[in-house]
C-alpha cells in the first residue's frame, strides 16, 4: 500500500514550485484577461509570488535579507497600486469603460 | 559589526538625500505656500536651488575620487560611488535641469501647470541615482520603482487628455509587469547567492554550472525585465504609445533619463552575471539586432514625430546593446559615449517639437515641421543638427557614438554584427531626412512666428552646442568615458 501521509515538514521545493505556479498564473492573467482591474490584480499576484520565493529562500538560508526585500516589494506594490488605481480612475472618468480593448486611441 | 550610519554613508547618499528632500519640499510648498497661480512659476527657482546643492555634493564626490582614486562604498556595499556612477549622475542632472527649464512654457500652453510636476521630476532623478549607484538588489529594485512610479504619474500628467491617460495606463501596466519579472529574477539570484549584494551574486553565479535551470531562469527573467525597461524589441510595445501620449516634455525626459538609468542598471547587472556570459551574449545580440530591425523599419512609416522618435530610440537602444555584446572595454566606453551624445541630441530634437507646440497647434506631425526654415531658420538649422546627429552623420556627435560601437564590434571580431549595424544607418537616414525634407522643402503648414521662452532658447543652445562640440572635438568626452570605467 503506497504511503499517502504528508511529510512532517513541507519541503522547501514545494514552496518554490507554488511560487513559480503563482507567478505563471499572474503572467497568464496579465496576458489573457481583458478587464483593466483584473490585469492589475494579476500583477499583484506576480509580486506576491516574488515575496513567497524571497521568504522561502530566507527561511532556508537562515538569513534576513530576503525578509527585508519582501517588505520593500510590499511597499512598492502599495505605491504602485495607489498610483495605478488613480490612473485607472482617470481613464474611467474620461472614457467610462474598463475594458482594455476599448482603450485604444493610440494606434498599435 | 560595522557602524550603522557612518560619515562615508552620508557622503555617498547626500545627492539622493538632497533630491528627495527638495522633491518632497516642492510638493509641500506647492500645496501650502504657493496656492496662487502667479506665485507658482517661482517654484522653478526652488528646483534650481536643489539641483545646485546636488551638483555641489556630486562635485565633492568627484574631487574626492580624483584625489584618492578607487571608489566610495557605503552601507556595507549597498551603494557605491565610482567613476561609472558619477558619469551617470552628471548626465541625469543635466537632463533633469534641461527638462525643468523647458517644461514651464509647455505646461502653460497645455493649461496643466502644477507645482508637483517639478517635485516628481526630482523624485524620478532620485530614483535614477539609486539605479546608477546601487550595488545591492534591494537598492536597485527600490530605485527602479521610485523612478518608474514617478514616470507613471508624469506620463499621465495631462489629466483631461484621453491620450495622456491611455499612455499612462499602458506604461503602468507593462512597467509593473516587467518589474514583476525583474523582482522574480532577483529572488532567484538571492536564492543562489544567499545575499542581495551584487558581488556575492557575481561569485555565486561564477560557481554555478551554466546549465543549472535556476540560473537560466534567473538570467531569463532578469533579462526580460531589463529589456522592457530599455525598450528593446520584443519588449518595446509600451514605448511608442507612452512617448506619443505623454506630455512632450515628459517624453523627452523619459527617452533620455529613464533610458540612461535603465542602461546603467543593465550594465551593472550583466557585468555581475559576467560568468554566465556565454548564456546571455547570444540572446543580447539577437535582441539588439531585432531592436535595430523593428525600430528602424517601423519608424519609416510614422507620421507622428513623437512616435517616430520613439521607434528611433528603440533602434538606438539596439546600438547601445551591441556595445555590451562586444564585451570589450571599448564596447562599454562606446555605450557611455553613446548615452552621453544620445541624451543631448534626443533632448534637442524633442525641444524643437515642444517649440512647435503653440496655443492651438499640437505640432506633433511631421507635416507640422513644414517650412520651418522660413518660419524660424534658427530652429530649423538646430533641428537639422539634431537629426544629422541622430542619424550618425559626421561631424555631429551621433557619429562618434556609433563609431565607437562599430570599433568595439570590429575589435571583438564580430564583423557580421558590425555590418548589420552599419547598414541600418542607411534606413535611419531615410526617415530622419523625411523630417528634414519637410522642414526645408515642403510648404509652410502654419502661419505666424513661434512664441518661445527664455528657458527654451537656453536649453536649445546647450543641447545644440553639446551635439556639435562632442562631434567636432570628441577627445575629452571619450577620455571622460574611459576614466569613468576605470576601477
Amino acid at each position: 500500500m503506497p504511503d499517502f501521509s504528508l511529510p512532517a515538514a513541507v519541503p522547501i521545493s514545494w514552496y518554490l514550485i507554488l511560487s513559480a505556479v503563482l507567478f505563471t498564473l499572474g503572467i497568464a492573467g496579465f496576458l489573457l484577461r481583458r478587464s483593466i482591474i483584473t490585469v492589475f490584480m494579476s500583477i499583484e499576484l506576480m509580486l506576491n509570488a516574488v515575496n513567497l520565493t524571497f521568504v522561502t529562500f530566507s527561511y532556508k538560508l537562515k538569513a534576513v535579507d530576503g525578509h527585508i526585500f519582501t517588505f520593500f516589494v510590499m511597499v512598492v506594490a502599495a505605491a504602485e497600486a495607489a498610483v495605478g488605481l488613480a490612473i485607472i480612475l482617470t481613464v474611467f472618468r474620461n472614457r467610462s469603460t474598463l475594458e482594455i480593448d476599448e482603450v485604444n486611441s493610440l494606434k498599435l | 559589526m560595522s557602524q550603522f550610519y557612518t560619515s562615508t554613508d552620508h557622503f555617498v547618499l547626500l545627492p539622493a538625500l538632497l533630491l528627495a528632500m527638495f522633491g518632497c519640499a516642492v510638493l509641500l510648498f506647492d500645496f501650502w505656500i504657493f496656492p496662487q497661480e502667479q506665485l507658482r512659476k517661482h517654484l522653478i527657482w526652488f528646483v534650481a536651488l536643489g539641483e545646485a546643492f546636488t551638483a555641489i555634493a556630486l562635485f565633492r564626490q568627484y574631487s574626492f575620487l580624483n584625489e584618492h582614486g578607487g571608489e566610495l562604498v557605503a552601507f556595507n556595499g549597498a551603494l557605491v560611488i565610482d567613476g561609472f556612477a558619477l558619469f551617470f549622475h552628471w548626465l541625469f542632472l543635466a537632463a533633469t535641469l534641461i527638462v525643468a527649464l523647458i517644461s514651464y512654457r509647455y505646461l502653460e500652453v497645455r493649461e496643466e501647470h502644477h507645482g508637483e510636476y517639478y517635485g516628481i521630476l526630482m523624485l524620478a532623478q532620485c530614483g535614477m541615482f539609486f539605479l546608477a549607484s546601487g550595488t545591492d538588489l534591494v537598492t536597485m529594485f527600490v530605485g527602479l520603482e521610485l523612478m518608474a512610479v514617478s514616470f507613471y504619474i508624469l506620463v499621465g500628467f495631462l489629466r483631461t487628455d484621453k491620450r495622456s491617460n491611455e499612455a499612462a495606463l499602458k506604461y503602468l501596466l507593462l512597467g509593473a509587469f516587467s518589474s514583476g519579472f525583474l523582482a522574480y529574477g532577483f529572488s532567484l539570484l538571492y536564492g543562489m547567492a544567499g545575499s542581495t549584494r551584487l558581488r556575492d551574486v557575481a561569485t555565486a553565479v561564477a560557481a554555478r554550472d551554466l546549465k543549472d535551470p535556476i540560473l537560466l531562469m534567473a538570467i531569463g527573467t532578469v533579462s526580460v525585465g531589463l529589456f522592457f525597461k530599455v525598450s528593446a524589441v520584443p519588449f518595446h510595445m509600451w514605448a511608442p504609445d507612452a512617448y506619443e501620449g505623454a506630455p512632450t516634455s515628459v517624453t523627452a525626459f523619459l527617452s533620455v533619463g529613464s533610458k540612461a538609468a535603465s542602461f546603467a542598471l543593465l550594465i551593472r547587472l550583466f557585468t555581475a552575471l559576467g560568468a554566465a556570459r556565454s548564456v546571455w551574449e547570444p540572446v543580447l545580440a539577437g535582441v539588439a539586432v531585432l531592436s535595430l530591425t523593428i525600430g528602424n523599419f517601423a519608424a519609416v512609416t510614422q507620421t507622428n514625430t513623437k512616435r517616430l522618435l520613439a521607434y528611433s530610440s528603440i533602434s538606438h537602444a539596439g546600438y547601445m546593446l551591441l556595445g555590451l555584446v562586444a564585451g570589450n572595454d571599448r564596447g562599454l566606453q562606446g555605450m557611455l559615449v553613446y548615452l552621453l551624445v544620445y541624451t543631448f541630441m534626443n533632448l534637442g530634437a524633442f525641444l524643437v517639437i515642444i517649440a512647435l507646440n503653440q496655443k492651438d497647434v499640437a505640432g506633433e506631425d511631421v507635416a507640422d515641421l513644414g517650412g520651418l526654415i522660413h518660419r524660424n531658420p534658427g530652429y530649423a538649422l538646430l533641428m537639422l543638427v539634431f537629426l544629422l546627429s541622430l542619424a550618425g552623420i559626421p561631424p555631429t556627435a551621433g557619429f562618434i557614438g556609433k563609431y565607437y560601437i562599430f570599433m568595439a564590434l570590429v575589435e571583438a571580431k564580430m564583423y557580421f554584427l558590425a555590418v548589420i549595424a552599419a547598414l541600418y544607418v542607411a534606413v535611419a537616414v531615410f526617415y530622419y531626412f523625411r523630417m528634414v525634407r519637410s522642414m526645408f522643402v515642403e510648404k509652410q503648414e502654419h502661419a505666424g512666428p513661434l512664441t518661445t521662452s527664455f528657458g527654451m532658447r537656453a536649453a536649445l543652445v546647450v543641447t545644440g552646442l553639446a551635439t556639435l562640440v562632442v562631434g567636432l572635438y570628441p577627445e575629452p568626452f571619450v577620455r571622460l568615458a574611459q576614466t569613468s570605467l576605470m576601477r
